[in-house]
C-alpha cells in the first residue's frame, strides 16, 4: 500500500508496478483501523469501495448501490444495509470490510487478519467467499495466524519470521520443519501461537 | 426579539454571528468526526500573530486581518504536521505546542502594536475575545462569501471528506490523493475560524467549531444529517447569542454566542433520543421491569408445574418469590395484558396456556445442558395441555 513505505525490494503486481496498478489491488484492513461509531450505514461504508472509479464531484448512484448489494449478499450481509455500523459485531465489521473490497472491481485482493477474532458465521462466509474469487481467477493474498486451518483455506504459503521462511504451495512447504524455523523452534506442530504471519493465496 | 429587524446594528451582527455560525457547524462536524477538536483551538490561536502582522502590513482593513489571521492558522497547522511526522511528540503535544508558542508570539506583537503611539491600533485587542458589535455590513459579506465558498466546496468534495473522515488508509489504497484532500479539508477549517475570529475572539472560537458538531451528532446516525444540523446548531447559536446579548448592553456577544453553543450541547446530551442521558435512563428502566415480568412468569410457572390442574396461585406467594420490593402487582398486570396469566380471583392468579407455553419455551432454552429434571417435567407437561 503507498501509505506503507518500502524497507527493500519493490511491489509487482502481475509484473507491474504497484503505482500503475493501484486499482487492481482490493485491500481489506484490520476492522479496529477505524471507528465505527462514524455516523453512516453499512451500504455507505460498501459504496465506498466504489470512491475510486466514480470520479471526482459525482456522488455514488443506483450503479453503485446495486453493486454494493450484491456485495452485501455475497457475504450474507444484505438484511443490514441500513444499519447504522455501531450496531454491527465484529464479525458482522468484518464482513463489511470484505463487502467493499467485493465492489472495487479488483484482481488481487489483500486481507489483513481477516479472521481475526471473529464468529464462525462470519469465518465460514469469508471461506466460501475466497474459493469464489478463486474459482474467477482471482488472487487473495491472506495475512493469517490459525496453524489449523491453512491447509484447508489456502493453496499457497509463505511462511514469514522478519525474513521469508518458505514459500511454496502448502502441502510441500508446510511442513512441521518450516514452521517450527518460523517460530523459533517454539512451538508444538499444529498448535496455534500467534508470532510468526503466514501469507497465503491462492493460486491463479 | 421584534428588534432584529428593525434594529440596523443587532441584524447586522445576528446576520453575521448566524453566518459563522453555519460555517464553523459544517466544518466543525469533521472536525468533530475526524477527532481533531483540539485542531481547532491551535487554529484560532495560532491565527493571533497573523492578525497583528496583517494588521501592520496592510493597516486595518479587514482583507489584511483576514489574510493575515488565516495564513499564521495555516502555518499552525503545517507546524503541527511536521512535529507529528518527523519527532516522537503525538498529535496532542504538537497542538498543544503550537497553540501555546503561536499565542504568545501574538501577545507579544500585540503590546508591542499597542505601544505605538498613534492609535490606529485601537481595538486590535477585541480579536482575544471578539467584538461583535463592531461588525458592520462589510464584515457581513466577507463573512458571507468565505462561508459559502467553504460551504460550495464541501459539498463538492463531500464523498472525499467522508471517506478522510471514516478511513483515510483505505482511500490511499483507492489511489484517492488523500494528503491533498485532507490539505483541502484543512483549510476550510481555518477559513470557517478566521471569519469567526473577530465576532467571538481567538479564545473561544474552538468551541464554535466543537459545539455545534457535537450537539448534532447526538441526534443522527447519518452524515448527510448531522452536517445540515450542526449549521442550524451554529446558526441558532449565532442569532440567539448576539439577541440575548442586545438585550443586556454589559453582556459580550462572543462568550454569549458559545454560551448558547453550549447549552445546544447540554440539551442535546441529555435529551437526544438513543444516545441521550435521559434516553439511557429509561433505557434501563424498561430493561429492569421486563427483567421482573419475566421473572414472575416463571415463578407462575414454577408453582404451576407442582399442580397438575390449572391452580390459581395467591398474590402473596409471588410477592415472597418477586425479589421487587413494591409487590408484583404491575408486572401480573402486564401479564395479563399479553394474555399470559389471568385473575382468577381476588388476589389469585392462573397461568394461561399461552402463558404455559410462553414459559416452557424460555425456561428450555434457559435450562442448562444437564439439567434435564426441569425440562423433563416441561415436557411431561406439553402433552397435558390442551
Amino acid at each position: 500500500m503507498t501509505s506503507f513505505t518500502l524497507a527493500a525490494g519493490q511491489v509487482l503486481i502481475h509484473g507491474r508496478p504497484y503505482a500503475e496498478q493501484e486499482r487492481q489491488v482490493a485491500y481489506v484492513p484490520q476492522r479496529g483501523s477505524v471507528d465505527w461509531d462514524f455516523p453512516t450505514t453499512v451500504l455507505d461504508v460498501v459504496m465506498m469501495g466504489r470512491y475510486g472509479t466514480i470520479g471526482w464531484m459525482r456522488r455514488p448512484g443506483g450503479k453503485e448501490r446495486a453493486l454494493a448489494l450484491e456485495a452485501l449478499a455475497k457475504v450474507g450481509m444484505q438484511a443490514y444495509a441500513d444499519r447504522q455500523i455501531s450496531q454491527l459485531s465484529g464479525g458482522q465489521q468484518q464482513r463489511v470490510f470484505v463487502a467493499r473490497s467485493l465492489v472495487q472491481d479488483a484482481s488481487v485482493f489483500l486481507m489483513d487478519e481477516p479472521f481475526q477474532g471473529v464468529d464462525a458465521t462470519t469465518e465460514r462466509a469469508i471461506v466460501l467467499l475466497l474459493q469464489d474469487l478463486r474459482a474467477s481467477g482471482k488472487t487473495v493474498v491472506v495475512v493469517h495466524h490459525d496453524l489449523q486451518t491453512v491447509a484447508d483455506y489456502f493453496d499457497w504459503v509463505t511462511l514469514l519470521n522478519v525474513r521469508r521462511i518458505a514459500s511454496g504451495p502448502v502441502h510441500e512447504v508446510f511442513t512441521e520443519e518450516n514452521v517450527r524455523l518460523a517460530y523459533g523452534g517454539r512451538v508444538a506442530w499444529l498448535k496455534t501461537e500467534p508470532a510468526a504471519t503466514t501469507g497465503s493465496t491462492t493460486a491463479r | 426579539m421584534l428588534t432584529i429587524f428593525s434594529d440596523y446594528t443587532l441584524r447586522t451582527v445576528a446576520l453575521g454571528a448566524g453566518a459563522l455560525g453555519i460555517v464553523s457547524g459544517v466544518l466543525g462536524s469533521f472536525a468533530v468526526l475526524r477527532k481533531q477538536s483540539l485542531l481547532g483551538d491551535a487554529i484560532s490561536h495560532a491565527a493571533l500573530p497573523g492578525v497583528v502582522i496583517g494588521f501592520l502590513i496592510g493597516g486595518k482593513s479587514p482583507l489584511a486581518l483576514l489574510i493575515g489571521a488565516a495564513g499564521a492558522g495555516w502555518l499552525g497547522t503545517l507546524v503541527v504536521r511536521s512535529i507529528v511526522r518527523t519527532t516522537r511528540i503525538k498529535d496532542d503535544g504538537a497542538l498543544g505546542l503550537v497553540l501555546s508558542v503561536f499565542f504568545g508570539i501574538g501577545l507579544m506583537l500585540l503590546t508591542f502594536v499597542q505601544r505605538q503611539p498613534d492609535a490606529s491600533q485601537a481595538g486590535l485587542d477585541t480579536f482575544l475575545f471578539g467584538q461583535a458589535a463592531a461588525l458592520v455590513r462589510s464584515d457581513v459579506v466577507t463573512i458571507a462569501l468565505l462561508g459559502a465558498v467553504a460551504i460550495a466546496t464541501v459539498a463538492v468534495f463531500w464523498k472525499e471528506f467522508k471517506l478522510l473522515s471514516f478511513d483515510p488508509e483505505f482511500g490511499t489504497t483507492l489511489g484517492l490523493p488523500m494528503g491533498r484532500i485532507d490539505v483541502l479539508l484543512t483549510t476550510l477549517l481555518v477559513i470557517a475560524i478566521v471569519i469567526g475570529l473577530q465576532t467571538v475572539g481567538v479564545v473561544l472560537m474552538s468551541a464554535m467549531v466543537v459545539a455545534p458538531g457535537a450537539a448534532a451528532r447526538q441526534w443522527t446516525n447519518r452524515l448527510g444529517v448531522m452536517v445540515p444540523l450542526s449549521a442550524l446548531f451554529g446558526a441558532t447559536a449565532g442569532v440567539s447569542g448576539a439577541v440575548i446579548s442586545s438585550q443586556e448592553a454589559q453582556l459580550p456577544t462572543g462568550p454569549m454566542i458559545v454560551l448558547s453553543a453550549s447549552v445546544l450541547v447540554l440539551v442535546s446530551l441529555s435529551l437526544a433520543p438513543g444516545r441521550g442521558l435521559l434516553w439511557e435512563l429509561w433505557r434501563r428502566r424498561k430493561n429492569r421491569k421486563r427483567l421482573s415480568v419475566d421473572a414472575v412468569l416463571a415463578d407462575l410457572y414454577a408453582l404451576d408445574l407442582q399442580h397438575e390442574d390449572e391452580h390459581p396461585h395467591s398474590v402473596a406467594a409471588l410477592n415472597a418469590m418477586s425479589a421487587e420490593r413494591d409487590g408484583v402487582g404491575e408486572e401480573l398486570k402486564q401479564l395479563e395484558d399479553r394474555g399470559w396469566a389471568s385473575q382468577a380471583a381476588e388476589e389469585q392468579w392462573v397461568l394461561t396456556d399461552a402463558g404455559r407455553a410462553e414459559a416452557r419455551l424460555r425456561s428450555r432454552s434457559a435450562s442448562m445442558p444437564g439439567d434435564g429434571r426441569a425440562s423433563e417435567e416441561a415436557d411431561g407437561r406439553l402433552g397435558a395441555a390442551p
